[in-house]
């Protein structure tokens, strides 16, 4: 036995070493990580590890059984798939997100408390952010910034939620929470974020399109797959989540038919993937939760390979619309080849590795008797088919001639598209291996021949359909456009808000500052020699009375004469702010000072009124 | 015009169709020949399955685009 440390150390501690090296020993050292990460792993034995005493809780690196075990290696190998596929990247922050990212998936994957879960999970989201970011174009920094903001919130959630649920209980474990309050229901919601509900799935769709073509692979395996794992082990039979499921599955096949960037057209197929898995884990049985977790396999294989395929023509060419795109696959014959396997992989036809593990969550919705579910799903496969099966390859690689002509995906993504397409193919025709590693005693045969033939069937006369109503035109046209989604909500409003700032608001605001500084202007007048205000008023009543009561014109007259020229003299000192000229003496200190102290007395009697 | 592909001759493509519509005669009949497994009544129908994938492809595509695509669809720079 060999001496082991917590899974996710390698690769987070690793990732920091990688701008020491350069050239071919930085490719070396970087698909190194994943393998030393595999044989770490391997020999770990079942139980819990890596127990650290933090404050009153106990952080625990290494819960490892059969489920965390399972995940695990698929995040090891697609991480070894990933990295190959990226490794002419020479932006060394973008490798190092990239396996921080990774390592942080398998950290929340064996986090054995929700504490250290949290913290993974909050790496995971800003390492992804970045995997966005890198892109550096004006759309990717926009949705870079939502991305961040609404898995921060979703991280709120989650924490407000282990907050709540770790002082009713007392305990920080993660296993099995269960419905039960509103702690646990926050963390639900949480996880719910990263798992891109229906309505909590705008970023998905938003940020995903908008990634690199390398970053993709890492996007579209880690955040969602996460989320079911934790769903997996925390929420296993929770009946919320058959329809969670179920509506995830259908919802975005609809959207998928009438998008026209064929990453976003991906992105509603991730959803509608993730369905299956979240339907599975809500069902709850050993046969739905072995379907789940099968799922999670074949899905991160296939997923890949397609997103890998558009990655390795937006690599290419630089465009990813379907109206931009067509004919590629006459310079373009291997990676044509990859995407059909993928294609194919997903739509679930036998020999290919959908149909082992799909089957398995479909027919455990019918040993169950859940009708409706049943027909949801069904009706889904033929979605997936639509969009994933036939659209993205038939777009991309046939279809109308686009006229480009280009050259073959670069010798290092073809082969890591060739093992995972070998890996597609190979759990399709064998199975057995991949079943052998399922959390629970596998009693599934996925070839009989009633399951092939209905499969078939199913899937070809979709294929007929569509053959069907492309030739009669009615198969909806590419079209340039945006088309809306959940993400609206957030974007409109808060741009409409931003311009009521900016307009309204600015305004208003540039009234008050004229309407104060002007104030602020005639106070500072009054208040440089407030007593000019009393003196002007006493000496005019003065006059007044003089006026009133003239007697000898003789004594009187020139007293009027000097207090009128002396109130003409305040006003005009008021007026034109000289005070101080040669003419006036300065007021004595003493009276500013018998001033300011009626001021504070005056304040002391509004004071102790108040 | 440069090079022709596979593709480009209407006799392939007429060839690989043909192909298909052999291949679906084939499933459809092979139902006939099989143990059908039955979880619910209407799949002990025939050609169920291949109906409700030719339904359900079509009732897709049309609802989304005569139902979702006017509701949706924006100027591509809507949100710039």
């Amino acid at each position: 036995m060999i001496n082991t440390v917590p899974p996710a150390a390698i690769f987070i501690i690793g990732a920091l070493f990688i701008p020491l090296f350069k050239g071919k020993l930085k490719s070396v050292y970087l698909l190194l990580l994943p393998i030393v990460g595999f044989i770490n792993l391997i020999n770990i034995p079942e139980g819990s590890h890596w127990a650290i005493g933090f404050l009153d809780y106990q952080l625990v690196f290494g819960q490892v059984d059969r489920l965390s075990l399972f995940f695990g290696y698929i995040y090891h190998l697609i991480s070894f798939i990933a990295i190959l596929y990226s490794i002419h990247v020479k932006d060394d922050f973008h490798h190092m997100a990239s396996i921080f990212y990774a390592g942080a998936a398998i950290g929340v994957v064996f986090a054995g408390d929700l504490i250290s879960l949290f913290i993974f999970w909050e790496i995971m989201a800003l390492a992804a952010t970045y995997l966005v970011w890198a892109r550096k174009t004006k759309e990717s920094s926009g949705a870079g910034m939502r991305y961040l903001l609404v898995h921060l919130f979703g991280g709120l959630c989650l924490l407000a939620g282990i907050v709540i649920h770790v002082l009713g209980t007392g305990s920080v474990e993660f296993g099995y929470l269960g419905l039960n309050g509103l702690g646990t229901l926050l963390i639900f919601i949480g996880f719910g974020i990263n798992c891109a509900w229906p309505g909590l799935h705008g970023w998905l769709t938003d940020a995903y399109p908008q990634t690199t073509a390398t970053g993709a692979v890492f996007m579209w395996t880690f955040t969602t797959k996460t989320a079911v794992y934790v769903l997996a082990r925390a929420y296993p039979g929770t009946e919320i989540l058959i329809w969670i499921g179920a509506i995830m599955t259908v919802f975005p096949i609809f959207f998928a038919v009438v998008e026209n960037d064929l990453r976003r057209v991906l992105s509603y197929s991730l959803i509608n993937q993730l369905g299956y898995m979240v339907c599975g884990i809500g069902i709850g049985t050993h046969l739905s939760l072995n379907g789940t977790v099968s799922h999670v396999f074949c899905h991160i294989l296939y997923k890949a390979l397609l997103v890998m395929s558009m990655g390795a023509v937006l690599h290419r060419t630089g465009k990813i619309k379907c109206t931009e795109l067509g004919g590629l696959y006459k310079s373009m014959p291997l990676t044509t080849i990859f995407c059909i396997v993928g294609a194919a992989s997903i739509s679930a036809f036998p020999l290919f590795s959908g149909f082992i593990s799909k089957s398995m969550v479909v027919e455990a919705s019918a040993t169950g008797g859940m009708v409706v579910i049943w027909l949801m799903l069904l009706f889904a496969s033929v979605g997936v088919l639509e969009h994933a099966g036939i659209k993205v390859p038939f777009h991309a690689f046939f279809s109308h001639d686009s006229g480009i002509r280009t050259k073959e995906a670069p010798l290092h993504m073809l082969i890591a598209m060739g093992i995972t397409a070998f890996l597609c193919i190979f759990v399709g025709v064998l199975p057995g291996p991949l079943y052998s590693l399922l959390p629970y005693p596998v009693n599934f045969e996925p070839y009989t021949a009633s399951h092939v033939v209905t499969t078939l069937q199913l899937l070809s006369f979709g294929a007929l359909a569509y053959i069907f109503l492309l030739l009669s035109g009615i198969f909806p046209a590419e079209m340039r456009a945006t088309n809306l989604d959940v993400d609206w909500f957030y974007r409109k409003p808060v741009a409409a808000f931003l311009w009521f700032c900016n307009v309204p608001l600015t305004v208003f605001r540039n009234g008050i500052q004229t309407f104060s500084s002007r104030a602020i202007k005639a106070i500072s007048k009054f208040a440089t020699d407030p007593l000019i205000v009393p003196e002007t008023i006493f000496k005019g009543i003065q006059l007044g009375v003089l006026k009133a009561l003239r007697g000898t014109p003789d004594e009187t007259t020139p007293k009027i004469a000097a207090l009128e020229f002396e109130i003409n003299r305040l006003i005009k000192m008021k007026e034109t702010g000289r005070y101080y000229g040669t003419e006036t003496p300065r007021r004595p200190v003493g009276l500013a000072v018998l001033v300011s102290f009626a001021l504070i007395f005056l304040y002391l009697i509004v004071y102790m009124i108040v | 015009m440069g090079k022709e592909y596979f593709f480009d001759k209407p006799k392939n493509v007429k060839r690989l169709l043909l192909g298909f519509y052999i291949f679906l005669f084939v499933i459809l009949i092979a139902e006939f020949f099989i143990h059908k497994h039955i979880f619910f009544r209407w799949e002990r129908y025939p050609f169920f399955y291949a109906m409700f994938g030719f339904v359900a492809f079509v009732g897709l595509i049309i609802a989304a685009k005569y139902i979702l695509r006017p509701v949706i669809k924006r100027r591509e720079d809507y949100y710039d």
